[in-house]
């Protein structure tokens, strides 16, 4: 059980990692942000809400007469409240390569781009024709123009999705690590 | 905290509460959490936001909804990276611009300072060698193209006048083809220019009422890619596409003499059509720290020289702004509260060949004592200098005020080498502060050290009672104005939009205004104006509204700061005169790159150019940092860095959080700061240079250095000989305050020389200060994932 000590430095901590978030996004160093970062900003802080889960921040967020603005006096607290209450849990890696395997119909162990694509761009919450761009980008090897495998026996495909499920700071390198236990995140 | 009886107590006591109930919530979070580990979430979770979607969750959707969750995380953390990649490069280029400024200062340091040595005069007067004297006819002789032979041998492409289409056409695909002009020929092409921009007026207007749209670019840079990409989008240049290009051709992209070379010859072309506006890097003292008086050079070893001054009149020449319509008014920079186009149309915008450049006075009779009497030094760019009025002279020069006076005696000032050209009363009246003083009416410059003669002079001055007891050089009026004109283009050219309201000095550019919402609305109803375009600003989209959408930024120079660092965007304007973005970027780089590649390789950027600032900074550094280490353990907390780094580097950025990757070993939020710096980088040099602050000094002014060899350098020939290196560098230690012996100077000199033949190649010395950062070995290129 964490003691009230340590309770306090977490929550200290936290607050200082959402204001350094939101400070980047503020452009006019006037305590607000354009309504359309929040995603971002709120996901970069470790946060892994379902398009309609954001839609329900933003709306809490929002002023009564939207400004497409959001205040900082605002964003504080409900974000901490969020992030304390480990509210959008990390996708842990075993599960998301269980996303791919049942998309996987054939059980080849890869899926070509047009399946992805078709997958992603129609179910669920569409990605738009841009996000689909680029996480194909990411994604296929260009040598094989096929998506990535994610068997056992190929380990190096494997973790290169996966990496940094933690918060990421800034600049962490593009090497891959490993994940561990990322439903135990703790708050980084 | 407990005990206190003070009214704080119960704040605290809140505080307390406070921190309860989140440990509350904290706690109910990791049970949570703790309760379902290991269950299988698909993402289908029990929300009231998403029950929606419980509706149909079968297996495909139930995965693809976890796929895009946990997709857009990711893109959401790359986007988080991009944009403080792109905080640090914007904060490092402002204050580099700052860097430059000072520059000016410097000049104007020497204009003052130099002293009865004659070497030192000679030095000084090499540098400002007045060469404008000329009227342009006798420049047109010397720009004489007609003697330049053009080999057999020569691949390039060919231009005959008067241009057709085809033959512009085939000279954008020869550039396609990285091929290069020949030097006769950029002569001829450039001449023409400048006999047709001649004869515009400072302000083009536009009619929209023939055309379908306009097109409108912003920055260039250099980038001749995206000017490509640009016509391949949008076509070239012709009476159905007109276009407009709002300045910054030039400097920091390699292809800046294509750019120029295409814009012009459309210009020639189609002269009605094409509108090109001066931008701030128009200018040719900018260009020798931006790079492109070193691209000239390289590319035309010869001619460069005779390129680069009939470019430095066609740069004044540029029209400074476009109206469309009367309606919507596009140029560089921006305004200020002091704007008005009634006068920057009359000014003659030929005089201000560069805004980091005394002024010339206007040319009266040809007359040689008037013409001689020459330079005025207008006010310092940084305007917004604090009224300092009296102040015991330093020995050496303020670095902010740029005043640095001494009461010169008269024969020093006797210079006959023409470069002040002050004119014997000047002299005489022993006013070692020269025009400068007279100019700065806005800026309250530290001016001291005066004799009272020029004492009561400036208090006259400063009541507006006459600008000169030296009346024999021109009215007073014609100084004035000539500050009010010198400040219209500035701020035209230098100046950004701020979100507050107001107008204030653009300190951190150190030239223009930063103006805001008031202002905009202000200058552009009382000009009966609907929008302000404008560039000068790279946007990661490429543009960007701001001022209640009165103003729009267009920028068209994509990857600006690096591979992937941002888009660039044009403007389509038609008769109803809303503005229909286009985006882009030169991808032939960023092909190969995936996107979390892409990111991180600016990011490298980004944090290496961060690394060159903190090296340059050591010995503030060391020194804030003991302030945290009383007991000089070397060991301060990493909280302590942040503050520390922040305060000497004076560049706000989010330092914890870049902490990660600029210090790397720390023990328990600690580290070594000794250690840590001397890890730092390493400086390559091919010599043994014991004196660290020497070259941090050196490092840190390395491109003002270059900047000033090159003015040395008038024949342009790479090479400065030792005396004139060992000369500058004492001038500009002198200016800056910073000790440095002599010997060491001349020690660093000697070794740089290194062929002994007593002259040090420029490139060479630049060469030298190449960071290279031992430990990491960072490479060029990433190798791709796996």
């Amino acid at each position: 059980m964490a003691d009230k000590y340590n309770a306090e430095t977490i929550i200290t901590e936290t607050q200082k990692r959402i204001s350094n978030a939101f400070d980047v996004f503020d452009h006019e160093s006037n305590k607000t942000v354009d309504v359309r970062e929040i995603g971002t900003i709120i996901r970069s802080l470790g946060c892994f809400p379902s398009e309609a889960e954001l839609h329900d921040v933003i709306a809490e967020l929002e002023e009564e007469e939207p400004t497409g603005f959001v205040r900082y006096e605002k964003f504080l607290p409900t974000v901490t409240k969020i992030l304390l209450e480990r509210k959008f849990r990390p996708i842990p890696e075993d599960l998301l390569l269980q996303a791919f395997e049942v998309l996987d119909q054939q059980k080849r162990g890869h899926l070509e781009p047009e399946e992805l694509t078709k997958y992603l761009t129609q179910e669920g919450e569409p990605f738009t024709q841009e996000e689909m761009d680029e996480m194909l980008s990411a994604a296929v090897d260009p040598d094989k123009n096929i998506s990535f495998y994610w068997q056992d026996g190929h380990p190096e495909k494997q973790t290169k999705w996966s990496s940094n499920n933690r918060v990421d700071e800034m600049g962490s390198s593009d090497t891959q690590t490993a994940v561990a236990g990322t439903s135990g995140a703790a708050i980084t | 905290m407990k005990g206190c009886i003070s009214p704080s107590v119960h704040l605290s006591e809140l505080q307390q509460i406070h921190t309860h109930y989140l440990f509350i919530i904290m706690l109910k979070g990791l049970q949570s959490c703790w309760d379902s580990d290991g269950a299988i979430d698909m993402g289908c979770r029990v929300t009231k936001s998403n029950q929606l979607q419980l509706k149909a969750c079968d297996p495909a959707m139930r995965a693809a909804l976890l796929i895009q969750r946990w997709y857009r995380q990711y893109a959401a953390r790359l986007e988080m990276r991009r944009r403080c990649t792109w905080n640090i490069f914007q904060s490092i280029e402002y204050s580099g611009q700052q860097d430059h400024i000072k520059l000016y200062n410097f000049f104007g340091y020497l204009m003052d300072h130099f002293t009865s040595a004659s070497s030192q005069r000679n030095l000084v007067s090499q540098m400002f060698r007045e060469s404008d004297m000329f009227q342009d006819v006798e420049w047109e002789r010397q720009f004489c193209y007609k003697d330049i032979e053009v080999p057999d041998v020569y691949g390039g492409p060919h231009l005959s006048f008067p241009l057709t289409v085809s033959i512009v056409t085939e000279l954008v695909d020869a550039f396609k083809n990285k091929q290069k002009l020949h030097a006769r020929y950029v002569l001829q092409l450039l001449g023409k220019t400048w006999t047709l921009l001649r004869l515009m007026p400072n302000i083009s207007h536009v009619c929209s009422c023939k055309h379908t749209e306009i097109t409108i670019c912003g920055d260039l840079h250099g980038h001749l890619e995206d000017l490509l990409l640009v016509f391949y989008k949008n076509g070239f240049p012709s009476a159905e596409t007109p276009y407009v290009f709002n300045g910054d051709f030039v400097d920091r992209g390699k292809e800046s003499m294509e750019i120029l070379l295409v814009l012009f010859a459309f210009l020639l072309l189609y002269p009605l059509d094409v509108h090109l506006n001066r931008g701030n890097h128009e200018d040719h003292i900018v260009n020798l720290r931006y790079g492109f008086t070193k691209e000239v050079l390289g590319k035309y070893p010869v001619h460069g020289k005779m390129i680069l001054k009939l470019l430095q009149k066609i740069f004044s020449c540029l029209p400074l702004a476009t109206v469309i319509d009367q309606k919507v008014l596009i140029l560089h920079g921006g305004i200020s509260d002091k704007t008005d186009l009634n006068l920057i149309a009359k000014l003659d915008r030929r005089r201000f060949v560069s805004a980091l450049r005394p002024l010339t006075r206007r040319e009266a009779d040809g007359d040689d004592e008037d013409v001689s009497a020459g330079r005025r030094r207008v006010q310092s760019l940084t305007h917004g200098l604090t009224g300092q009025s009296r102040q015991e002279l330093p020995r050496h020069s303020e670095l902010h005020s740029g005043s640095g006076l001494t009461g010169r005696s008269r024969q020093e000032l006797h210079s006959g080498s023409g470069l002040t050209g002050r004119s014997r009363q000047e002299l005489h009246s022993g006013s070692g502060l020269t025009g400068r003083s007279r100019q700065e009416l806005h800026s309250g410059s530290g001016l001291t050290g005066r004799s009272v003669d020029e004492e009561l002079r400036e208090r006259r001055r400063l009541a507006g009672l006459s600008l000169s007891s030296d009346s024999q050089l021109g009215s007073a009026e014609v100084l004035e104005s000539d500050a009010e004109e010198w400040k219209q283009i500035v701020d035209v050219l230098w100046s950004d939009p701020m979100s507050q309201n107001g107008c204030v000095p653009n300190e951190v550019r150190g030239g223009g205004c930063y103006w805001g919402p008031d202002v905009t609305q202000e200058v552009l109803d009382r000009h009966k104006l609907k929008l302000l375009i404008r560039s000068h600003e790279c946007k990661q989209e490429g543009y960007e509204f701001c001022h209640n959408g009165r103003v729009l930024t267009i920028f068209s120079a994509s990857n600006y700061y690096d591979v992937g660092s941002n888009r660039g965007a044009y403007i389509r304007l038609g008769p109803d005169l809303i503005p229909h973005f286009k985006q882009f970027q030169a991808s032939r780089s960023t092909r190969e790159l995936t996107l979390r590649q892409s990111v991180g390789r600016t990011e490298r950027s980004a944090l290496q150019a961060l690394r060159m600032q903190l090296f340059t900074h050591t010995s503030a550094l060391i020194r804030e940092f003991q302030e945290y280490d009383p007991q000089c353990t070397g060991v301060i907390s990493v909280k302590h860095w942040a503050e520390a780094v922040e305060k000497v580097l004076r560049l706000s950025l989010p330092w914890r959080v870049l902490r990660a990757q600029l210090v790397t070993s720390t023990r328990d939020g600690t580290l070594n700061y000794q250690h840590w710096l001397n890890q730092l980088s390493v400086i390559q040099t091919h010599t043994e240079i014991a004196n660290t602050s020497l070259l941090e000094t050196l490092y840190k002014h390395h491109s003002n250095l270059e900047s000033i060899f090159r003015m040395i350098d008038t024949d342009h020939s790479g090479l400065i000989s030792l005396e004139e290196f060992h000369q500058t560098w004492r001038l500009l230690s002198s200016h800056l305050q910073t000790v440095i012996s002599d010997e060491a100077i001349a020690e660093l000199a000697d070794s740089i020389d290194f062929n002994k033949d007593g002259s040090i190649d420029i490139n060479e010395f630049m060469e030298a200060f190449r960071l290279v950062e031992q430990c990491r070995g960072v490479g060029e290129d990433e190798p791709a994932p796996q």
